[in-house]
Formats: C-alpha cells, sequence, structure tokens
C-alpha cells in the first residue's frame, strides 16, 4: 500500500470498493509510525492494538451496511482532547497518569462516523508554545527538516499527518496552533469560527480563544473531517446553533464565485521573511485571474501580540487552578493544604506554563487589572473592529501564516517574547473569532515549508474553504517530505 | 524593573505555585521584560471603548435541570492520587477543638 498516495476521500473510496480493508490501511499506519516517529517523536501514545480493534470493528460494520462518513480511517489526536479509557497528558508531568474518564465531543462524532485512533500526540504543555519544545516529555521535530521546529502547540499532529502517520488529525489552536504547525510542516490547518466545534472535552486554556480544528494533506480532507466535528452541542455553553452539512459540494460550487480578497498591509511589512513575501505574491497572482485584489488595513494588528499574551494567561491562570493535586493529576503528598497545592503545581507544571499562570495572575490581581486585563479586553475590541470594517469591503483576507520559515530548535527558547512574536499573523484571528485556515504554497530554496493564511468573517468557514481549494488546485503543489521517500 | 522579587512571591503565593531562590532572579527578570512589552498598549486611547470578554455575541444559554446518568463514576476516582474507598483523601484542614 502507498500511504503517500491516498488522502481521506481516496482512502474511503478504496474501501468503499472493497480494494483495501480499515485493518490493512491501520497496519500500514502503524508500521510507518515504527518506522518514522523515532526521528521525529509526533506521538505521545501509540496503541496498536486499540487501534487494531477498532480497524476490524470498523471493517465488520463496512460488510454489515453500516459504515459512517469516515468509516476505517486511521486519525492521530493532539493529546488535550479526551478519548475515554486512554491517556491525555498534555504533554504535563501534572496529567501523567491521567486517564480520560468519557470522550470529548468531538471524540464521540468521529467514533460515530467511524474513525480509528491510533494514538495521541506531542504538543506543549497545555499548548503554551509555538514550537512542542515545551512538552514535558520530548521535543517534536520538523520532518522536512529534523533540526528545526515542527511549530506548536499542535506540533505533533502537524507532523503525524505530514508523515502519513494517519490521514488526519485533531489539534486546538488558541493563537495560531493548528495553524503554524501546518504552515512549518506543509499540511492543511483549519481553525474555525469560534463556537462552530465543541470544546467539551478539550482540556481548557484560554477558553474565550481556544477551538478544536482539523489537519490533513488537503482541503477536500479538511472539510470532510470539519464537518463531521462541527455542530451545535448543548454541554459547551460556547457552542453556536449551527449545523454544517454538503460541506464538499458547497465549496466546489463557491470555489467558481469570484470574490473580493483583502490584503492586509500591516502584515506584509517589516520583519517578512523574503522567500514567504515571494510565495504569497506568487499565490496572488493566480488570486488575480479570477478574483479582486484590494489592501485593507487592520491598523491595531501591532497590539494583538500584547493584548493575546495578557488575555490568555490571564484565562489560563484561572482555568489552570484546578490543577490542585487533590481530585486528579500529580500530588505532591504533604500535611499541610497550602503547601500541598504549591508543591504538586511547582513540580507538576514546566516553566513556560508557570509563566503564564504568573502572568495571568498578576494581570488579574487587585491594582493591576485594570491596566492590563481590562485594557487588553478594550483593545481586544479595536482588534476585532478592524476586522469588521475590512469584512465590509471584502470577502475575505489573505496574509502569510507566519513572518518565518520553521525555526531550529533551542533558537527560541531563552527568549519568551521572541517566541510570542512567532504568532503575530495568527493571534488577531482568536481574539476576533474568527475562522483561519493555513494552506502550504510552496518552499523555501531550503525545501522548508511556506503556509498561507485564509481568514473569513464568522461562520463563513465554508468561504474560507472554497478559496484554499480553488487555490490549491491552481497551485497543484505536491509536498512529500524527503525522508518520507527515502523510507519507502 | 516592572516588578520586583517581592511581587513576584506574592504573585506566586496568590497563583498557589513557588520558586526556589536560584529560580526567583532570572524569573523576574523575564516577567519584567514581558511586562514591559505590555506597556504599549497604554499609548492608546481606550476610554471609551467596551471591552470584548467573548468573541461572540450570544446569551448563556441554559440546559434544563435534569439529572443524567454517568456511567464511568469509577474511571473519575481512579485518577485520584489518593483513595479510600469512594472518597478521596486529603490532608487535614480543620483544627481538632
Amino acid at each position: 500500500m502507498e500511504l503517500k498516495e491516498l488522502t481521506i476521500k481516496s482512502s474511503l473510496e478504496l474501501l468503499e470498493r472493497g480494494e483495501i480493508t480499515s485493518r490493512e490501511l491501520t497496519e500500514a499506519t502503524l508500521e510507518q509510525i515504527r518506522k518514522l516517529d523515532p526521528l521525529v517523536k509526533a506521538f505521545l501514545y501509540v496503541n496498536e492494538e486499540w487501534a487494531l480493534a477498532q480497524a476490524e470493528a470498523s471493517d465488520k460494520r463496512r460488510r454489515d451496511k453500516q459504515a459512517g462518513p469516515l468509516e476505517g480511517i486511521p486519525l492521530s489526536i493532539k493529546d488535550n482532547i479526551l478519548i475515554k479509557g486512554h491517556p491525555t497528558t498534555c504533554a504535563s508531568k501534572i496529567l501523567a497518569n491521567y486517564i480520560a474518564p468519557y470522550d470529548a465531543t468531538v471524540i464521540e462524532k468521529l467514533k460515530k462516523a467511524g474513525a480509528v485512533f491510533v494514538g495521541k500526540t506531542n504538543m506543549d504543555e497545555f499548548a503554551m508554545g509555538s514550537s512542542t519544545e515545551n512538552s514535558a516529555f520530548f521535543p517534536t521535530r520538523n520532518p522536512w527538516d529534523l533540526e528545526r521546529v515542527p511549530g506548536g502547540s499542535s506540533g505533533g499532529s502537524a507532523v503525524a499527518v505530514a508523515l502519513r502517520m494517519g490521514l488526519g488529525s485533531l489539534g486546538s489552536d488558541t493563537g495560531g496552533s493548528i495553524r503554524q504547525p501546518a504552515a512549518f510542516c506543509g499540511v492543511v490547518g483549519l481553525k474555525p469560527t469560534y463556537g462552530l466545534v465543541s470544546r467539551f472535552g478539550l482540556v481548557a486554556f484560554a477558553s474565550s480563544l481556544d477551538q478544536i480544528g482539523p489537519f490533513a494533506l488537503n482541503v477536500e480532507d479538511t472539510a470532510i473531517l470539519f464537518q463531521i466535528i462541527a455542530g451545535y452541542d448543548p454541554k459547551d455553553s460556547t457552542s453556536a446553533p449551527v449545523s454544517i452539512d454538503n460541506l464538499l459540494s458547497l465549496i466546489e460550487k463557491n470555489s467558481q464565485i469570484p470574490l473580493r480578497i483583502g490584503l492586509p498591509k500591516e502584515y506584509l511589512t517589516g520583519d517578512l521573511h523574503p522567500e514567504i513575501q515571494k510565495a504569497l505574491e506568487t499565490c496572488l497572482s493566480i488570486l488575480r485571474k479570477k478574483h479582486t485584489l484590494k489592501e485593507i488595513t487592520l491598523p491595531h494588528t501591532k497590539y494583538a501580540v500584547a493584548t493575546y499574551y495578557i488575555i490568555a494567561p490571564a484565562e489560563a491562570s484561572s482555568n489552570l487552578a484546578r490543577y490542585d493535586g487533590i481530585k486528579y493529576g500529580f500530588r505532591f503528598e504533604s500535611k499541610n493544604l497550602i503547601e500541598l497545592y504549591k508543591k504538586s503545581r511547582a513540580k507538576g507544571f514546566g516553566k513556560e506554563v508557570k509563566r503564564r499562570i504568573m502572568l495571568g495572575t498578576y494581570a488579574l490581581s487587585a491594582g493591576y487589572y485594570d491596566a492590563y486585563y481590562l485594557k487588553a479586553s478594550k483593545v481586544r475590541t479595536l482588534i476585532k473592529r478592524d476586522f469588521e470594517q475590512a469584512f465590509r469591503e471584502v470577502d475575505l483576507i489573505i496574509s502569510p501564516t507566519t513572518p518565518t520559515p520553521p525555526f531550529k530548535l533551542g533558537e527560541k527558547v531563552a527568549d519568551p517574547l521572541q517566541m510570542y512574536l512567532s504568532d503575530i499573523f495568527t493571534i488577531p484571528v482568536n481574539l476576533a473569532g474568527l475562522p483561519g485556515l493555513s494552506l502550504p504554497v510552496g518552499l523555501t530554496r531550503d525545501n522548508l515549508p511556506i503556509g498561507a493564511q485564509i481568514i473569513g468573517p464568522p461562520f463563513r468557514d465554508d468561504i474560507v474553504l472554497s478559496l484554499a481549494y480553488f487555490l490549491e488546485r491552481e497551485l497543484f503543489l505536491k509536498l512529500i517530505p524527503p525522508i518520507l521517500t527515502e523510507n519507502f | 524593573m516592572s516588578i520586583t522579587v517581592e511581587e513576584v512571591k506574592k504573585i506566586a503565593h496568590l497563583a498557589r505555585l513557588e520558586f526556589t531562590e536560584e529560580e526567583i532572579m532570572p524569573f523576574t527578570q523575564e516577567l519584567s521584560k514581558i511586562l514591559d512589552y505590555f506597556r504599549e498598549l497604554q499609548n492608546l486611547d481606550t476610554s471609551d471603548i467596551e471591552p470584548t470578554f467573548h468573541p461572540l455575541k450570544k446569551d448563556t444559554s441554559f440546559r434544563d435541570d435534569e439529572v443524567k446518568p454517568f456511567d464511568n463514576i469509577e474511571g473519575i476516582l481512579k485518577n485520584a492520587p489518593a483513595l479510600r474507598e469512594e472518597t478521596i483523601v486529603v490532608p487535614k484542614v480543620v483544627k481538632a477543638p
């Protein structure tokens, strides 16, 4: 079986025609993990026996004419999404022994659709980071250059998909944690509109920003996964009462419609890497054939990183108060309750997590609330208004996903502020709750992937996908990391 | 520096964290640098701007208040660091009279 030739859509056709079984597909995927994962370390947990049992159950459902829309497709899941009976560590020592007692809503939906889970992927601890170096267990490496980071925080998921260790994955995106690793690894990643995908069973980081979304090899596969996981969920009080149907035909139909596409001038100046600039220009010349391009302004862009790094840690400091060593997670035994709390948390959390809890606690504390948290929440309004104003003039916005190609391991670890600034193009999208997608649009001379970001108005994830579909077909790239061919 | 070692210790206590004496100085410097960066927000006049706490303008949705069974209580208890039968063991928090 030539895994690198397969997509979710083509595998579903082969399964439907009986040319392959889910058992064969899952075995090939597990073989791929055995062969390639030691090089990149994308997985925190792989359970072959479990995966094969799911595949066999799936083959039986297909024989019984009970096949779901994702019947038999092997997937990986970021390790902050709960799958009942299996570990969810968030790449943190504090949850090292945690076994999920229930399924996240997205997992329930994928199970119903027939998906086969092969394992849980590595990430920055509690999704706090942009390189997967903040995992408490080990860093993950970029499949295009093992000396470089895969991005983060959903680095493991992006790498798993790029190397066909599962045909798709779910990640979470709070400030770019799906889009940035997708760009760094040469795969498609979608952060849906806030509220479209249930967060029930996603370990909370910053609840007004977090959103689960899919990684896949192309736009169609991304849409297939997104349609399955989207929709209203009474278990998430921020879930939007929207359902998504017939997405594939809608995307194809919409991709014929000429659109007005905005280019934010604030994203295209200053420190943008020349090769990323060039790749974006190639995209623009393709888009001009059918669509209208227009320069737009998002004047508060330069305040987005500071705004985000107040709001996200503030929410995190509150959300992570639950890790107290009492009901679950790591406990440092002590006769004194306060000491038990402090020691359990000090020993259980890693450096970046503590840094953000401290920043957030500070920003919310008496005397500083107005100057930090309230101020940032007001600037958030201005950032949101920038987009509202822009979407009066254009249908979609296009930009680079990242200001630079993947950086080297260790390069930004010593300077947290530099690491934070690598999310400058993705953060505003979360602050405003918009849909954003990263599409691979080329390679640098050093063979490193480049991503373009497409941003849409709220609940127009469909036209975001449509434009990505159009651009993907016109670009006609097939990005296969060299280690994939060498090892086949 | 935007923040002193004493303030960092106070915030750490509020957050139920602690830092060793070797950790505290570099940590204070790092936090100071980040807080300095946040200061650029003070350049913006936001006096007439309403804050955004949430991206969607939506009323809180309510569920009917009905009991629904949960089938894996054992799975929840298994995650507790210390158990005695079906109760979680914690340090004593009340003093004997």
